[in-house]
């Protein structure tokens, strides 16, 4: 890898078949992860927050849904929530909108991805996870117009193909792997731009959520 | 690397600030501390719609045409909304306000954003079933006088009857929805005696000023398109019109945490951001 930038942040998007791509792929993050991590998924108005506090277990990572006005922070995966769309603010805090689906979908991907371009800049990493539906597409070329890094799940590995492809039809990704390949790849990529942080250190994140906690 | 994004991004930006600086000039509509990301999408939003090329010709048509603006104030007063909205709110309403309620001979309650009116007439029917429709006075206000008009018809689309009566019955109703409205081909149009004792008026949370002495004042997804700043201002002109012992009902992703009222009031149910004011 020749790229030595610092990322400040990750977002990813995805909607059928998430859950289990999120649960096999969010664990893997050690609890001191340089970046932040937004997540868009597709889920129903009314479900609960039983899938946060379920990723919440498992995650070294601090897991939970983004607050409006809230500051992102560094170690902490944020959710979108259903029904509302999530925006990242130039100051690098949350907003909550119910404006009109886009892309039949409250929360969009695409929102979340355009306004984190706009607040990142080249400094940004997206990834389009495994869906059934085109949100996210158009995000991820903004993502790739403002010098960020674009990655999207293999389209033979997802259980649902038609995010993935619809997004490589619009962009040709800085990557296409597997889910499992994903957070090995993230960890050599965001650990090699900061000289002081190797992935060997990793495990022993000081400030780790859980005594207990193993990354597997 | 300062990439042609950066620049056309930092040109974007500056042409937005000075557009807000002139609708706040012209119009008296200040939307500077709304959540710019959000500002940002729709006017650009509109710009497609309508091919115009960049913010500051935008800035000239507006300035020059009052009716450019209103359209432009359409997109950005965002006036989606349902009828029991979040069921839970009102089944809570049902639980664990009412009673208390009931101990005033006299009610006002303020609807705050109230958009086209779905969540008023659904209060009202709420007031109605629990008897105490015809002890208050309902004051609803939305800064868009467009959506205020709409409102004051009682009218809506039949399209989404069907999901408004689930709602209604989840939200703990007693009656029979269809009681209480009207249909004709493709509208409803809801019983005078939900309207009787509704005041709707133009009012800016922005710029104008407090009502008095309010029981109840429900604002559900309207802080969330303020910044922080803003939040706790509009807060404060709402614990201002409230009385001691009344109640703040916000939307499911709106706290009063972040303010500086947070410490006068105690949740009456925190998931469902039902707030008691308990101290002067
Ligand atoms: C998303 S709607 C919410 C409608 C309804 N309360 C609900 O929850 O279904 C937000 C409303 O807030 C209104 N609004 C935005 N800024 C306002 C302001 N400064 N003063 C009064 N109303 C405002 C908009 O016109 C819009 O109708």
């Amino acid at each position: 890898m020749s790229n030595q930038k610092t990322y400040e942040a990750i977002v990813m998007g995805t909607s059928a078949g998430g859950l289990s791509a999120l649960k096999k792929m969010l664990p893997g993050f050690p609890a001191d992860f340089p970046c932040p991590v937004l997540v868009v998924q597709h889920i129903s108005p009314q479900s609960d927050s039983y899938l946060i506090k379920m990723l919440d277990e498992l995650c070294p990572m601090k897991v939970k849904e983004a607050v409006d006005t809230e500051q992102i922070e560094s170690g902490t995966i944020y959710f979108a929530p259903p029904d509302y769309h999530l925006l990242v603010e130039t100051d690098r805090s949350m907003s909550l909108t119910v404006d009109e689906k886009v892309n039949y979908s409250r929360p969009s991907i695409d929102v979340l991805f355009e306004t984190a371009a706009e607040a990142y800049g080249e400094n940004l990493i997206g990834i389009i996870l495994t869906g059934a539906n085109a949100d996210g597409a158009v995000g991820l070329l903004k993502i790739k117009n403002y010098g960020g890094y674009t990655m999207v799940q293999d389209p033979n590995d997802a259980e649902n193909a038609v995010m993935p492809e619809k997004a490589m039809r619009m962009v040709l990704p800085d990557q296409v792997l597997t889910i499992d390949e994903m957070v090995p790849f993230l960890l050599k990529m965001n650990y090699h731009a900061s000289e002081k942080e190797s992935p060997d250190q990793v495990d022993q994140g000081k400030n780790s959520k859980k005594d207990n906690s193993d990354p597997g | 690397m300062v990439s042609d994004n950066e620049t056309q991004d930092r040109i974007v930006n500056l042409e937005l600030e000075l557009l807000l600086q002139a609708i706040q000039q012209q119009y008296d509509y200040d939307f500077r501390e709304y959540s710019r990301a959000h500002v940002k999408r729709r006017v650009l939003h509109y710009l497609n719609a309508n091919g115009i090329p960049h913010i500051s010709e935008l800035q000239h048509r507006l300035l020059t045409d009052e009716q450019c603006f209103r359209k432009l104030l359409k997109e950005l007063s965002i006036n989606v909304t349902e009828m029991f909205r979040n069921p839970s709110f009102y089944k809570t309403i049902r639980e664990k306000v009412v009673g208390l309620l009931k101990t005033y001979p006299f009610l006002k309650i303020w609807h705050a954003g109230c958009a086209t009116g779905e969540e008023v007439y659904s209060f009202a029917i709420l007031l109605k079933e629990e008897g105490l429709y015809d002890r208050t006075q309902i004051y609803a206000t939305d800064f868009n006088g467009d959506v205020i008009k709409k409102a004051k018809t009682g009218s809506f689309s039949i399209r989404n009857i069907r999901d408004y009566t689930s709602n209604y019955q989840q939200s703990g109703g007693k009656e029979s929805f269809s009681d209480y409205y009207h249909a004709t081909d493709n509208r409803v149009l809801f019983d005078k005696s939900l309207s009787k004792n509704i005041v709707f008026a133009e009012h800016n949370l922005v710029s104008d000023g407090v009502f008095s002495e309010v029981n109840m004042v429900i604002s559900r997804n309207v802080l969330i398109y303020f910044n922080r700043e803003l939040q706790n201002r509009v807060l404060n002109l709402m614990d201002r019109s409230l009385v001691t012992g009344g109640f703040l009902g916000l939307g499911s992703k709106e706290t009063i945490m972040f303010s500086d009222i947070a410490a006068k009031y105690k949740a009456v149910d925190s998931k469902e951001r039902i707030f008691k004011k308990i101290h002067v």
